[in-house]
């Protein structure tokens, strides 16, 4: 499956990252002058992950095991692009494809059609690749009729199941999920998951965060447990469900097997 | 296995990405402004999707755009005709309003847009990258093509009106340049503002109703008391908005004076907010 001579589709070096946010949950400038005159700072650095190194070859599918705040989005998102490594390098081979957010669009005034186009333009994609999906995309999500509606009016899971399918139909090289089959019922997460193993076996690389010990066994080839920011094993789904079940001290059950 | 990736190896992004450490600084500027033109569309797309939201792209929408600028224009017109009887008696005042008042418009319309776009698009920020710049780009046009139409109630009032166009309006075209590079760099400053300070966009009508007051709009450029006139360098659309109704009302060309100020300021604000936008853009995805 892993041809050593390819260079692999990502390679993460030595990555740690670091970075500073508040707690407020709505920073004003009124409160950052009142706190100035008390002389607290609400300010926290970070250390999201440390010293992380890692390849995923062409065709493989990873997934990343961990307690929450264990660096698992973080590390997504910088291969992502999206957050910037503080020390450390991460080259990515491919065009990415990202689903990072439950509940991604651009605004929820505008229709899920208007919605598809401007998160595949802000992606990159021209507006005819994007027009050429959209049928396809339109007949997977099985949405009619309300993608013409404002995207408010969608339930959580119609919100997840148009971001899933914008996410895995623009042909991405590269997929990167996190958590996101979790709004869906049943039967999407099936289809969910038939069409992410279809773009497996075309040999396109996936980075799976998840909390469903299950699916990841079932879907991964291979598998890292972050805790911490630190990376804690690397090896086969099994071994590291394993380890990590072992390490949280719950026995794989149904409620840890699947997502609740 | 491989053509996957390689197939797309000559597409735009089928490029090797690396990312390496990267803190307070500029990003690499000709990649950044590359990426954002080649993705300029998703800017356009944005701004026609809100216009069609708010039903601005309708004609009774449109003749709204018109009418909110030129009803204000009436209850200032109205004020100002009742508290000094100076503005009264000049015939050209009217017109000097509906010139300065629209242009204003136009800049506020763009720095509370702006205000509001990085913070409005918070799910998309942590789920895609692209040059974030183009959100408070967005909201610039989207103000520009409010605008528009009001220039268009400009150019009737100059027609009908005792002002009567000129040769030298032609200058506006290239003074419009200052207006539109201060509006963007005003876009950009209160983008990143509003992320670290949510309120921001709360403080911007009263800054707004101030600024207006305080600008040569309800008043010429030369009525301004001359213990006053040294503060004026310090308002930049003491320049950029007096230069813009010398051009189109008086017929004059603007004051050297006058000119390199307007441009020190739009262009000074531009540079900055593009500044201060992009060596922040990077952290925008952990504050929101």
């Amino acid at each position: 499956m892993q041809s050593v001579s390819n260079p692999p589709s990502i390679s993460v070096r030595d990555v740690s990252i670091t970075y500073r946010t508040t707690f407020e949950k709505r920073p004003t400038l009124k409160s950052a002058v009142m706190r100035a005159g008390r002389g607290e700072r609400l300010i926290r650095e970070i250390e999201a992950v440390k010293n992380v190194s890692f390849d995923v070859h062409a065709g493989s599918v990873l997934g990343i095991v961990g307690s929450n705040g264990a660096g698992k989005s973080t590390i997504v998102r910088a291969i992502a692009g999206i957050l910037p490594p503080s020390s450390g390098e991460i080259q990515v081979r491919g065009r990415v494809s990202t689903l990072l957010a439950l509940g991604v669009g651009f605004d929820a005034n505008l229709s899920g059609h208007e919605n598809v186009i401007l998160g595949g333009l802000a992606a990159g994609y021209s507006r005819a690749e994007i027009e050429s999906k959209f049928e396809e995309i339109s007949d997977w999500t099985e949405l009619g009729d309300f993608l013409e509606m404002p995207m408010r009016a969608y339930s959580s899971g119609m919100y997840s199941r148009l971001a899933f399918a914008v996410a895995i139909h623009m042909e991405p090289d590269i997929l990167l999920v996190d958590e996101a089959l979790s709004a869906g019922d049943a039967r999407f997460k099936k289809k969910a998951t038939e069409k992410m193993m279809s773009l497996v076996r075309e040999a396109r690389t996936m980075v799976f965060v998840s909390h469903a010990l299950a699916t990841l066994q079932e879907m991964c080839t291979e598998a890292i447990w972050l805790d911490k920011g630190r990376l804690m094993e690397r090896g086969t789904p099994a071994e590291v469900v394993k380890a990590y079940s072992k390490f949280v001290d719950t026995p794989p059950s149904a409620a840890t097997l699947e997502d609740v | 296995m491989r053509s996957a990736v390689s197939q797309s190896e000559d597409d735009f992004s089928g490029v090797v990405h690396v990312y390496k450490p990267f803190r307070a600084g500029l990003p690499h500027l000709g990649p950044y402004f590359r990426e954002a033109w080649r993705r300029r569309a998703f800017a356009s797309e944005a701004s026609r999707a809100k216009l069609r939201s708010t039903q601005s792209d309708t004609v009774l929408g449109q003749l709204w755009n018109v009418l909110n600028p030129l009803l204000l224009a009436a209850v200032y017109f109205l004020l100002v005709t009742i508290l000094s009887s100076r503005a009264a008696s000049d015939p050209n005042y009217f017109s000097h309003l509906l010139c300065g008042l629209f242009a204003f418009f136009f800049i506020a319309n763009s720095m509370t847009g702006g205000a509001k776009s990085v913070v409005k698009a918070g799910k998309m920020i942590t789920n895609t990258a692209f040059p974030r710049m183009l959100l408070p780009l967005s909201e610039v046009r989207t103000a520009l093509r409010k605008f528009l139409p009001t220039l268009l109630v400009l150019l009737v009032a100059l027609v009908i009106g005792p002002v009567k166009l000129n040769v030298i309006d032609l200058v506006a075209i290239p003074w419009f340049i200052f207006l539109l590079a201060f509006a963007t760099g005003m876009a950009l400053l209160l983008a990143t503002c509003q992320v670290y300070f949510r309120d921001t966009s709360n403080f911007l009508p009263y800054v707004n109703r101030i600024w207006l007051y305080a600008s040569p709009v309800l008043w010429y450029s030369e009525q301004l008391p001359d213990r006053l006139r040294a503060l004026e360098i310090f308002n930049p659309l003491f320049s950029i908005l007096g230069g813009w109704s010398r051009i189109i009302i008086d017929h004059e060309l603007p004051l050297m004076s006058e000119t390199l100020l307007a441009a020190a300021w739009s262009f000074g604000v531009l540079i900055l907010g593009a500044f201060v936008f992009m060596s922040r853009e990077r952290d925008f995805a952990v504050r929101l």
